[in-house]
């Protein structure tokens, strides 16, 4: 699903550099990311996604050579294939829960929206609890109820890849728990691969693997 | 683009307060301009047509202005009158048809236009309700004055009075409305018409009362003139019963008019009765409303240019105002554009969701504009009359 070789990324400015000799994540497997903050996950999910370009190596998502695509076919690609979690959730504060989870097919033309889809995301949010929230704006949600939504609008493109950067951590023990079930249950469901950034050790032991990138050389090369 | 409008509308519609402020100020831009130059177009059609249907005027030299100005607009310039010598002085020409006008009291506010029947016939105007003028203390209403007034045939309309404290001046008049008048879109809608006679009973000059002699209370009789004593009192209200005990005092030739409408037989005799008026040492004057019109349009257009690039400027000063509310707001909404681009927005879209986020106020604001400048149509005239006379 994922295949990374050889891969450097410096920003502009200087002071920061990625460097990932070889990373394969095959396709429905769940790897949390973990490491001190600065040391480039983010980057990496930035880079899988097409939002950053690379300065040399290969970066392949689905088979899809993400970096070596035009602007446009990035953001086609991204939006087709790719669900993406925030920490901060972000949602749009002047929908209601049930248009945030309609968000993708209102700022693209390449998603049609149709009678499937809004059955689709009604679905989610009656598989997340939130059938019955679908009317509120965000600003009444509490921060679980906002990343379930959150999580819902990942999910309703039916993406490959879900990139999740610190879903949880903004969350208390008892949402954390219960939004990684919820990732994992609609992930496995939906047969995506998932990527999670998380500074949560606790909860790594529910992940296939885990890439640490205070030794990442050594864990990411020996991966898949 | 459905997408980019319907968050453009879920986006107005919870920053309501900030989209009503926006559209109301862009339609509040777009009105005033428009609005004014509507209300001059329609008082420069008003000054033109009803000066084109007036042929001559004649009244005492001074303001031509003023005098056209009272005599088309009943306006409260008051131009020194003339005596009723003056349309004497154009009938016994034998080259037009005299239409003398006294325009110096109001009645409830409207101007009272003491005139001649031949005034009626002049104007077309047509009595869509009551009769018209029969006898002396009787009015017949302008329409917008009847409505404005709540008056119809068969009311009492009183005359304002000039000066409370002046015991000695000119009493008000209780008068009769006998009929309103067809609308007709011009100054005559705002006016009550009373007969010339009724309008020198109201200054005075004409009056009732009981017979001195026989009532006991002459103090006084010389060169066949009767003095009465103070228990004296004048008739305000003309009825059958006194109407015979109404009479006037001097000679009629020297009864004041504002001026004097002149419609000559033709080309030949309207070009022979100006030259009539043009010794220098003549009291009267004549005039053409056209011409004085013309002059009055230029320094009407001359002030029109000028609103004009204030409204420009001002224009241009709102819209940048305007255009950095927009911006703002842009950049309030960095947040949901980035969020956006992460989901894999393009940047079209972004775009396309602010320009239909400028259109749908646009559009609103138009919207509003044109309603209100639809409100204001029916109001034109009498805006324009107001401009006028006021």
């Amino acid at each position: 699903m994922i295949r990374i070789d050889d891969l450097d990324f410096s920003h502009a400015g200087g002071g920061f550099r990625l460097h990932v000799p070889q990373l394969n994540v095959a396709q429905g497997e769940k790897v949390a990311v973990v490491g001190p903050s600065g040391t480039g996950k983010t980057t990496l999910l930035h880079l899988l996604a097409g939002l950053l370009t690379p300065q040399s190596g290969t970066v392949q998502v689905d088979g899809t050579p993400v970096p070596h695509l035009s602007d446009a076919a990035r953001r086609r690609f991204r939006i087709n294939r790719i669900g993406f979690i925030f920490q901060n959730f972000e949602l749009i504060d002047y929908l209601s829960a049930g248009e945030n989870i309609l968000y993708p097919y209102r700022v693209t033309d390449a998603l049609r929206l149709d009678a499937s889809v809004r059955a689709r995301a009604t679905a989610l949010a009656e598989a997340v609890g939130l059938g019955h929230r679908l009317g509120s704006k965000p600003a009444a949600l509490s921060q679980g109820e906002k990343q379930r939504i959150a999580i819902c609008r990942a999910l309703v493109t039916q993406p490959a890849l879900l990139l999740a950067d610190e879903a949880t951590g903004n969350l208390d023990p008892e949402n954390k728990q219960m939004i990684l079930d919820l990732l994992f249950t609609q992930a496995e469901a939906a047969g995506a691969t998932l990527l999670a950034v998380t500074h949560d050790h606790a909860l790594l032991p529910r992940f296939d693997r885990v890439i640490d990138f205070n030794d990442f050389r050594s864990k990411a090369g020996a991966g898949a | 683009m459905r997408g980019a409008i319907f968050l453009a509308l879920a986006y107005l519609r919870h920053n309501l307060g900030r989209s009503l402020v926006l559209i109301l100020s862009i339609a509040l831009i777009l009105f005033v301009p428009l609005a004014t130059r509507q209300v001059l177009s329609v008082s420069e059609d008003q000054l033109t047509a009803r000066a084109a249907d007036t042929p001559l005027m004649v009244g005492a030299r001074g303001s031509a202005l003023d005098l056209m100005m009272n005599g088309l607009y009943f306006s409260a310039d008051r131009p020194e009158p003339v005596t009723m010598a003056a349309t004497e002085r154009i009938w016994a020409s034998d080259l037009a048809i005299a239409i003398p006008l006294y325009v110096r009291y109001t009645a409830g506010g409207a101007p009272v236009v003491g005139t001649t029947l031949d005034y009626f016939d002049f104007r077309g105007l047509k009595v869509a309700e009551g009769r018209g003028l029969a006898v002396l203390g009787e009015a017949v209403l302008g329409a917008r004055a009847a409505r404005r007034l709540g008056l119809g045939p068969g009311d009492l309309l009183i005359s304002d009075p000039e000066n409370l404290f002046d015991l000695a001046g000119s009493y008000p008049l209780e008068m009769k409305v006998t009929g309103v008048l067809a609308p007709t879109q011009t100054a005559d809608d705002d006016a009550v018409f009373v007969d010339l006679n009724t309008a020198w009973v109201i200054e005075g000059l004409g009056h009732g009362h009981d017979d001195v002699v026989t009532s006991g209370m002459a103090v006084g009789e010389a060169e066949g003139n009767v003095t009465a004593n103070a228990a004296l009192t004048r008739y305000t209200r003309i009825t059958p019963d006194n109407i015979d005990s109404f009479h006037f005092h001097g000679a009629p030739e020297g009864y004041p008019v504002s001026s004097v409408i002149a419609v000559p037989w033709d080309q030949r005799a309207a070009t022979i009765l100006r030259g009539r008026y043009l010794h220098p040492e003549d009291t009267t004057r004549i005039v053409v409303p056209e011409v004085v019109v013309e002059g009055l349009l230029q320094t009407i257009f001359r002030i029109g240019r000028i609103l004009d690039a204030v409204f420009v400027v001002v224009g241009a000063a709102a819209a940048v105002a305007v255009a950095l509310a927009l911006y703002l707001s842009l950049k309030l909404r960095g947040d949901e554009i980035a969020t956006a681009t992460r989901i894999g927005c393009h940047r079209s879209a972004i775009w396309r969701m602010v320009a239909a986020e400028v259109v749908i106020i646009a559009l609103a604001a138009l919207a509003l504009t044109g309603v209100a400048l639809g409100l204001l149509g029916p109001y034109l005239d009498s805006l324009a009359i107001w401009l006028i006379t006021s």
